[in-house]
């Protein structure tokens, strides 16, 4: 446990040097108050909360910036500390090879939530005061908040898988930067052509629901945009949250699981890599 | 006092592919002793490093450094009873040598507060507080030996520890490690610069393509290559020519000249012509004696002259 603290403390300290920490928080605070100030204006008819509409218009546009982010933040943990030789003389010292995969994880993982607090938590607390927020609207935004870590952890553990698998660090970015259009944008493309030549009905609900829950941006949109009433309705996804029947604790497990599967592969690679 | 080994290596081979870094290496570092570790660049240094600090295993052969097994610590991390200074160390640029040292204090376990005392002791008292990025290499250098003696740890494996040291800390360096013998610590170091390390090793270990070509105290290596000792004489002007004649045989003279010679012999015949040489005089007016030094007893081995 004293390894993990001193590893993470190392991590939050070399973002804060870097000013890693202070980029994403002016990055996060200002796509979120210039969403809740200009962005929730046109809320007449529908009778959403400003606060509603931009939960819907944020977690739009989270999906595609904040894996963009955690991988940036994550794609050369190890590879970039192994080029730049930093890694072999850490590896000598009492500390296992898990507990610095962890480590640094978890030293990422709070970077982003300090980020969201702070840029997100900061334009909530704008909305409050302006009176754009009701109870029910701030619970669709905490759960935003909550989802955005939970997704941003996902894409740094997905990231430290890159840099456990490669040699380089160049490549590193290179398969980075795929993945997240491969997560991002092909994916939902490839579904959505997929539906548009299935004239026959050939795929069945079931199926569409299963293609989405594979891929942890979706998971994420369904979350936050069919969470709660008024948001879907915002959306146009109250039909489909309807139909598809997700259960929110589902959601979050999957969620959990795409931060707790790529990082427990990262761990059994990285134990097995010989210096 | 019986040898009781600190770190000991039997048979060990490291296979890389269809590349052998390492063939059935066999050598034992005692308790308070220092041992240099020679060899051309690829040779295996860094690799036998490696094996000793657990970060790789080997194909074959017992590896045991304090006691324990370095192999099954692959992944695990190693015991804080271990110093390592990696050739080239590098580390965050972002930090100050004063937090990095901190950092790696901690996580092996030794209180923070020794750390400053560290630090000046390896000259970087001024500049602790400065970013590591603004260091020179030398001083990167002087971190490193920091940090690898963190702890005072029982076994210290140094690869280049000197690289970039000016000559007043490289011997602050080694009366380091020669204190650290005295407390009955054991050091491994790995060099290139010969003519610093002959003296303050005890025994000297060179690998030539990853084979050990010789192991022993440089004494007993240079009789056993049976390097010629040289001895320069001066006599009296035009009297070089009948000292020669006078000397007698057991030597073989390489150079001459009105007043000086140039005689090369075995180690064991030295006594006896530096003794007819004394003899000699008036005549003779000076003899020097040059003993085959690391330089040489290395460049033996390491060339294919040496056992296989």
């Amino acid at each position: 446990m004293r390894a993990l603290v001193i590893l993470a403390g190392n991590e939050i300290r070399d973002g804060l040097r870097n000013r890693w920490v202070a980029a994403i928080i002016l990055l996060l605070a200002a796509l979120a108050l210039s969403l809740a100030l200009l962005g929730s204006a046109p809320s007449g008819t529908v009778q959403a909360t400003p606060m509603n509409i931009t939960v819907a218009s944020l977690a739009s546009l989270t999906v595609y910036l904040l894996p963009l982010i955690a991988l940036m933040l994550a794609f050369d943990a190890l590879v970039g500390e192994l080029e730049r030789g930093t890694l072999l003389l850490l590896l000598t010292y009492p500390v296992a090879r898990w507990q610095v995969v962890v480590g640094k994880f978890l030293g990422h993982s709070l970077i982003l939530l300090a980020a969201l607090l702070v840029g997100y938590g900061g334009a909530g607390l704008v909305l409050q005061f302006t009176g754009g927020a009701d109870a029910e609207s701030w619970t669709a935004y905490l759960v935003l908040m909550a989802s955005s870590w939970l997704l941003g952890s996902a894409f740094i553990a997905l990231g430290y898988l890159i840099s456990a698998l490669v040699r380089e660090r160049a490549t590193a970015a290179g398969v980075a930067v795929t993945l997240w259009l491969l997560f991002v944008v092909l994916y939902d493309l490839g579904l959505l052509g997929m539906l548009l030549v299935d004239t026959g009905q050939r795929l069945s609900p079931e199926l569409v629901a299963a293609l989405l829950l594979a891929n942890p941006t979706d998971i994420y949109r369904i979350i936050n945009l069919t969470g709660t009433e008024a948001v879907s309705l915002l959306a146009g996804m109250a039909e489909a949250g309807r139909a598809a029947g997700f259960q929110p604790v589902m959601l979050v497990a999957l969620l959990l699981g795409w931060v707790a599967v790529p990082l427990g592969l990262t761990v059994v690679r990285f134990q097995r890599m010989e210096l | 006092m019986a040898f009781k080994a600190s770190i000991e290596l039997d048979r060990v081979s490291k296979r890389y592919g269809a590349h052998e870094v390492l063939h059935e290496v066999s050598l034992a570092v005692g308790q308070a002793e220092c041992v240099a570790l020679l060899g051309h660049n690829g040779a295996g240094k860094t690799t036998l490093m490696k094996l000793l600090l657990g970060l790789t295993r080997p194909c074959h052969g017992r590896i045991r450094v304090n006691g324990a097994d370095p192999t099954h610590l692959l992944g695990k991390g190693l015991g804080a009873d271990i110093g390592f200074l990696p050739e080239n160390v590098m580390f965050h640029t972002a930090m100050s040598g004063r937090e990095v040292l901190r950092f790696y204090a901690r996580l092996k376990g030794v209180a923070v507060g020794t750390c400053d005392r560290l630090l000046a002791e390896v000259g970087l008292g001024e500049a602790a507080r400065r970013r590591v990025s603004t260091y020179s290499k030398g001083m990167r250098q002087r971190l490193g030996l920091a940090q690898a003696l963190l702890g005072t740890p029982h076994v210290l494996l140094l690869d280049e520890p000197t690289t970039g040291l000016d000559p007043v800390l490289r011997e602050t360096f080694y009366q380091r490690v020669r204190q650290h013998q005295e407390e009955g610590g054991c050091a491994l170091i790995s060099s290139h610069a010969l003519t610093e390390i002959e003296a303050r090793s005890d025994r000297v270990a060179i690998l030539r393509q990853g084979r050990l070509v010789a192991f022993g105290p440089l004494a007993e290596l240079r009789e056993k290559a049976g390097l010629p000792v040289r001895i320069r004489v001066v006599t009296g002007v035009g009297e070089a020519n009948g000292v020669a004649e006078r000397i007698g045989g057991g030597l073989h003279l390489d150079h001459i000249n009105n007043q000086t010679l140039e005689l090369s012999c075995l180690g064991g015949d030295k006594l006896d012509i530096v003794t007819r040489l004394a003899d000699l005089r008036p005549a003779v007016h000076d003899v020097e004696i040059h003993t085959p030094g690391l330089s040489e007893v290395y460049a033996h081995y390491s060339a294919g002259d040496g056992p296989q």
